[in-house]
């Protein structure tokens, strides 16, 4: 796979390797936080917590350990962005994690790469191993004395729900990915226990070019509550599929129009988990505030079969439970049960809405964000396609 | 197991374990490594590597038994995982996995009798933009036809 130009407002813009953490190092850790609050920038994971806090919080902590993790299980299906990050601009994500390192004071930093993503881990390898010999990884980083900080890869296993960060330092410390109760968050109760900062890759790559062009530029794109711009997978019927950098606040049918989709009947905002948006609202905007999304955009023509995606999204989320809380574990059982009764056109409505509600329950009731957001697409699809889900006809809608 | 391959695998986990520490932070990357070496984590290796580590075997197992990347039974050579998320579903598995099937001789979940091949659904690869996906081992195939699925697994024999 060759590197290709990509053009964008703020993560593919030009930035050379080490710049940001030359400006860096060259300021007071307080002074760079406030640079990246001033940026209002927030978890591009999909929870949207901002990350100045984050840090200040782990900064703040009385521990001589700390730990920087780089959460790279991006398993929600229809993301890809930050393959294409690791691939094509490892230097943003390293780089943001050494600035990280020197802000909350961490000397061991950690990749948590996805076990499907192997084939990067070699290429990774390799640029670590060429950053230490430019001295901006080991002893002494940049001759800033006392500034230690190394980075290590730790491979997943084909568990989607790893990518819960609670469930990702329980499979780092050599368990089950099970989520943890919150609090203590890992902020006080990380890895091993040290107070840890878990960050998508994005989320740091968006940091060495905050710290080179400061807060104020990062703010001119996007919104007031979304500022800057963000990575969106795009995969489904459409002429140009791949990664887009757009600023926050784009709307949907502009985004259609740049991936030449038509004849959309529905977008998939924010993957699996995320919501189903149909026509008539395209004209809600991506932001955390209003269509919010870790970056998936999976887009459905007017061919497609509503309740077959819905299948397939629950079958999904019943393989990737824990199974650790009940909601979760029986709950998407029986939400994918409820798709089976409707395609033998077995069901009742009362029925129906006794699921919406379990649904709604799980939204509550779940320890952990998979179940918190498996009912979003149950419930969303099923609201805004019963047209054609209800027809009597398996929701095959005469296709 | 005979005794020299016993003795041969707790060597392996014995350098293993020196490898990466003796710590319960290391059990998953063993688990890796092992399971890559030998495509599956055997009663005899859970053991040891409980001995070496110092816990016990049910915690081995527990989170072998967790990740759908490690598996205590033996699998195929070669392992054919064929992404069945929605994007790759709409752009054309079923025929993909149709081939798979006929050409090998084998349903999904199953290992062919020469133990070349374990055929296997995997969810979501991130190659969303170019489905369907393939992962052979540790390599993805974009874009792939049924025609191209088994040109792909003719190349791995």
């Amino acid at each position: 796979m060759e590197k290709k130009e990509r053009k964008g407002a703020v993560l593919f813009s030009a930035y050379k390797r080490g710049d940001g953490i030359k400006k860096v190092l060259a300021k007071s850790r307080e002074d760079v936080l406030l640079d990246i609050r001033e940026s209002k920038l927030k978890g591009r994971g999909g929870a949207g917590f901002p990350t100045a806090t984050k840090w200040m919080m782990v900064a703040a902590a009385n521990s001589e350990t700390k730990y920087i993790i780089c959460n790279a299980d991006e398993g929600e299906p229809g993301t890809f962005k930050d393959r294409v990050l690791l691939l094509e601009y490892p230097e943003l994500v390293f780089d943001g994690m050494v600035i990280a390192a020197y802000i909350i004071g961490a000397k061991n930093g950690i990749v948590y790469l996805r076990g499907e993503y192997e084939y990067l881990k070699k290429s990774l390898e390799d640029y670590l191993e060429s950053m230490r010999k430019d001295n901006l990884l080991g002893q002494n980083i940049l001759s800033k004395k006392g500034f230690d900080f190394d980075i290590t890869i730790r491979m997943g296993s084909g568990a989607y729900v790893c990518g819960e960060e609670t469930a990702l330092i329980e499979s780092l410390e050599g368990s089950r990915g099970e989520a943890r109760n919150r609090p203590p968050f890992p902020v006080t109760t990380g890895y091993m226990g040290h107070p840890t900062t878990v960050n998508n890759v994005e989320t740091l790559a968006s940091i060495p070019h905050i710290v080179s062009k400061g807060g104020e530029w990062f703010k001119k794109n996007g919104t007031d509550k979304s500022t800057g711009s963000k990575l969106f997978s795009v995969s489904g019927d459409c002429r140009k599929p791949g990664v887009y950098e757009l600023p926050w606040g784009t709307k949907i049918s502009d985004l259609l129009k740049i991936v030449e989709a038509e004849d959309s009947k529905a977008v998939q905002v924010g993957g699996a988990s995320g919501f189903c948006i149909p026509k008539s609202q395209f004209n809600r905007t991506l932001a955390y505030e209003d269509a919010a999304t870790g970056g998936s955009i999976i887009i459905f023509n007017e061919s497609r079969n509503m309740l077959h995606i819905l299948k397939n999204f629950m079958e999904f989320f019943v393989e990737e439970s824990c199974g650790q809380c009940t909601p979760c574990r029986i709950g998407n059982v029986k939400l994918l049960e409820g798709i089976r009764m409707i395609e033998k056109g077995e069901y009742t409505f009362n029925y129906m809405n006794q699921l919406k509600d379990l649904g709604r329950t799980m939204q509550v009731a779940s320890k952990c964000g998979l179940g918190q957001s498996s009912p979003n697409s149950f419930i969303s699809i099923l609201e805004n396609f019963k047209d054609e889900i209800f027809n009597g006809n398996g929701g095959n809608n005469g296709k | 197991m005979l005794v020299l391959e016993k003795n041969a695998m707790t060597e392996e986990i014995e350098l293993l374990v020196h490898k990466y520490g003796k710590l319960r932070s290391s059990l998953l990357p063993i688990l890796q490594d092992i399971q890559r070496k030998h495509n599956s984590i055997p009663d005899f290796a859970q053991q040891e590597v409980a001995r070496l580590l110092d816990i016990h075997p049910v915690e081995v197992f527990s989170v072998i038994s967790f990740y759908s990347f490690l598996n205590t039974e033996p699998k195929g050579k070669n392992i054919v995982r064929l992404c069945q998320t929605i994007t790759c579903d709409m752009a054309g598995k079923t025929g993909v996995a149709k081939a798979l099937e006929r050409e090998l001789g084998i349903k999904f979940g199953e290992t062919t009798k020469d133990n070349k091949f374990t055929l296997e659904y995997v969810n979501c690869l991130g190659m969303c933009d170019q489905g369907p996906a393939l992962l052979v081992n540790e390599r993805v195939y974009p874009k792939v036809t049924p025609e191209r699925a088994v040109q792909i697994i003719g190349e791995v024999k």
